[in-house]
């Protein structure tokens, strides 16, 4: 994977230092991150609680309007986490290479698999030293594919097939998106499934912190920052 | 053709006034969401067409729809559309039984070939070659694929025919399928509802005679004029929804003051009927404005989407009945746990090879 860092043999000291840090996320990519970070915090918050409402509220119902600003925040956050994704792909076809990474897993490649049993024997204390990755390790990617893309596009076709019930049919969500109800049914399983897609996402987000913490800490590489700053940095010189 | 009489014919026969006819045709027209000005072009086409011959066929049902049929907010279609229907083939309610029933069956089929609709109420089961509902020494299964091969248009009458209903949930030991798994090769008509509401069946019926044509349909193969929202859409308690206001409890003070009953499973979010806006017997109620959550008796297979007191559905899938969020607390705990069990290990091998590292300049 690491192509940019082969160095020469008598490559000075600064030089080593500058070829360490890559540019890998781009700035379109990172806003992108954080940007659906904040979607799915909202779009599980205001979820759970139209699935289970709070507590009722007091007075008269024209002085309150509870479910219907959390179905308000739960619509705009659904909508903003859409664009995103689609900015996101198209990104994907004008960014450099690392932003390829999330929609395409290489599994025609040996090496990939390879390391990617390598990775797994990584978490399983099987190795001792982890490789070094200017983008995901083959681990990360495949489930970055699996549960964040087929988890992320899930939620937003079922989500918006749900929405498409409340603008009516013949709207456009209901054109483009309509087809989704009867193919699972009816609109109730449809309901269940995307609250079953919430837990899913929800089990990633947790094992992604997790390991972009651990990573941060054990792996050979910066992770936390780098989705901050965009910059990889490496923490020693050895050979991959 | 021309020796069956109109509508209008047979109402005067039944002693019904024009007037009659008109207050019908303006009650039909607004239910079927049209303009004023179609209520006298469906008099007209009652008056002037000539009445198209129905035969109402009976399979596995509960014989609801005709329940419901003949409780019709107006007297025309109990005494006029219901009698006219019937003298084709009804088993239920024509006067004729035994062969002389079939006969009659047998006449109308051939007679109107290609011009009858068939109505059907009830659907056919297929276990067994279709022994659990015999209708005149035969399966069900075969009078249905003989009344349909010449039919014009093929009406399913009810959640039975149109999806299969509590017949057909789990594990449907009779193998009962809705009619659109045995008819596959004629436009149906469906109209769910358990029953449906009689003036949704008089409006489909009226609606096909005035027009020549059957009403637009979405994609499950339900009239738009009648299924096009849900109960939720235009359920007079949404206010209190939007509000944040719901039955708690069953006879709580929510409950006394008609809030929402969102919490106690109402399944109006996600049902497709007319009820609450065309209700039921004479407009008088439909069972939210009664105090009860809707059911959802119009959707596909109600009866196995968990309770009726549920907001959310239990999953059978998993063994024991959970909903989405128990199955989800348990995996995302699980997965919580792991987590920390590796966070843990983690830890451990970090001090363990950093304790090496200074015996022996080992990198981690």
């Amino acid at each position: 994977m690491a192509l940019e860092k082969q160095l020469e043999l008598g490559d000075s000291e600064e030089k080593v230092r500058k070829q360490v840090a890559v540019y890998v996320y781009e700035a379109p990519v990172r806003l992108w991150h954080w940007v659906t970070v904040l979607c799915i915090l909202t779009l599980s918050i205001t979820g759970y609680f139209i699935g289970s409402p709070l507590p009722s509220v007091p007075g008269e119902a024209s002085d309150n309007f509870l479910m219907g600003y959390i179905r308000f925040a739960h619509f705009s956050a659904g909508y903003i986490l859409a664009v995103a994704f689609i900015g996101r792909i198209y990104w994907a076809l004008v960014g450099n290479h690392h932003s390829r990474e999330l929609f395409i897993v290489p599994v025609w490649s040996g090496k990939w698999w390879a390391e990617l049993w390598h990775e797994v024997r990584w978490y399983l204390f099987m190795v001792k030293t982890p490789k070094k990755y200017i983008g995901h390790n083959p681990l990360g990617q495949l489930a970055m594919f699996s549960f964040f893309v087929i988890g992320n596009t899930f939620m937003i076709l079922t989500g918006f097939a749900l929405y498409s019930e409340g603008l009516g049919s013949g709207s456009w969500a209901d054109q483009l998106f309509g087809w989704i109800i009867p193919l699972f049914g009816q609109s109730q399983d449809v309901h269940t499934w995307h609250h079953l897609g919430m837990w899913y996402i929800i089990i990633f987000v947790m094992t992604h912190v997790y390991v972009a913490v651990r990573e941060d800490i054990m792996s050979r590489q910066s992770l936390i920052s780098t989705m901050v700053g965009g910059w990889r940095m490496f923490k020693d010189d050895k050979p991959d | 053709m021309a020796q069956i009489e109109t509508f209008y014919g047979v109402m005067r026969r039944q002693g019904i006034t024009r007037r009659s006819l008109l207050k019908y045709s303006s009650l039909t027209a607004a239910a079927l969401g049209l303009g004023p000005t179609f209520a006298p072009k469906i008099a007209h086409a009652m008056e002037t067409k000539p009445r198209t011959p129905v035969v109402w066929l009976h399979g596995l049902e509960c014989t609801c729809c005709s329940e419901s049929f003949i409780r019709s907010a107006h007297p025309l279609v109990k005494d006029v559309v219901l009698s006219m229907i019937s003298l084709d083939y009804d088993d239920t309610l024509m006067a004729a039984a035994g062969h002389q029933a079939e006969a009659a069956l047998e006449h109308t089929l051939e007679k109107y070939k290609g011009e009858y609709i068939l109505a059907v109420e009830g659907n056919p089961p297929l276990n067994e070659d279709g022994m659990f509902c015999i209708v005149g020494g035969k399966p069900f299964l075969d009078q249905l694929k003989r009344a349909a091969k010449d039919a014009k248009a093929v009406i399913a009458w009810g959640s039975c025919a149109s999806w299969g209903c509590v017949q057909a949930a789990r594990p449907n030991p009779t193998q009962a399928v809705p009619i659109h798994k045995v008819i596959t090769d004629k436009p149906i008509i469906k109209v769910p509802g358990c029953p449906p509401i009689a003036e949704v069946m008089t409006g489909v019926i009226t609606y096909m005679l005035t027009f020549g044509k059957i009403p637009e349909l979405d994609r499950q193969g339900r009239p738009k004029m009648f299924y096009g929202q849900r109960i939720h859409d235009k359920c007079y308690r949404r206010p209190h929804f939007d509000a944040g206001q719901f039955v708690e409890h069953w006879d709580d003070e929510n409950a006394r003051k008609g809030y929402c009953l969102y919490k106690v499973g109402c399944k109006g979010p996600t049902t497709y009927n007319a009820c609450s806006t065309v209700r039921w017997n004479e407009g008088t109620s439909f069972p939210i404005q009664a105090g009860h959550g809707c059911i959802g008796c119009s959707e596909d297979g109600f009866w196995d989407k968990g309770s009726f007191y549920d907001r959310l559905t239990n999953i059978k899938q998993f063994g024991i009945e959970q909903n989405a969020d128990e199955i989800g607390t348990a995996v995302a705990g699980g997965v919580g746990a792991a987590i920390a069990a590796h966070a843990a290990v983690s830890v451990i091998k970090r001090v363990t090879s950093t304790s090496n590292k200074e015996h022996g300049e080992q990198e981690s």
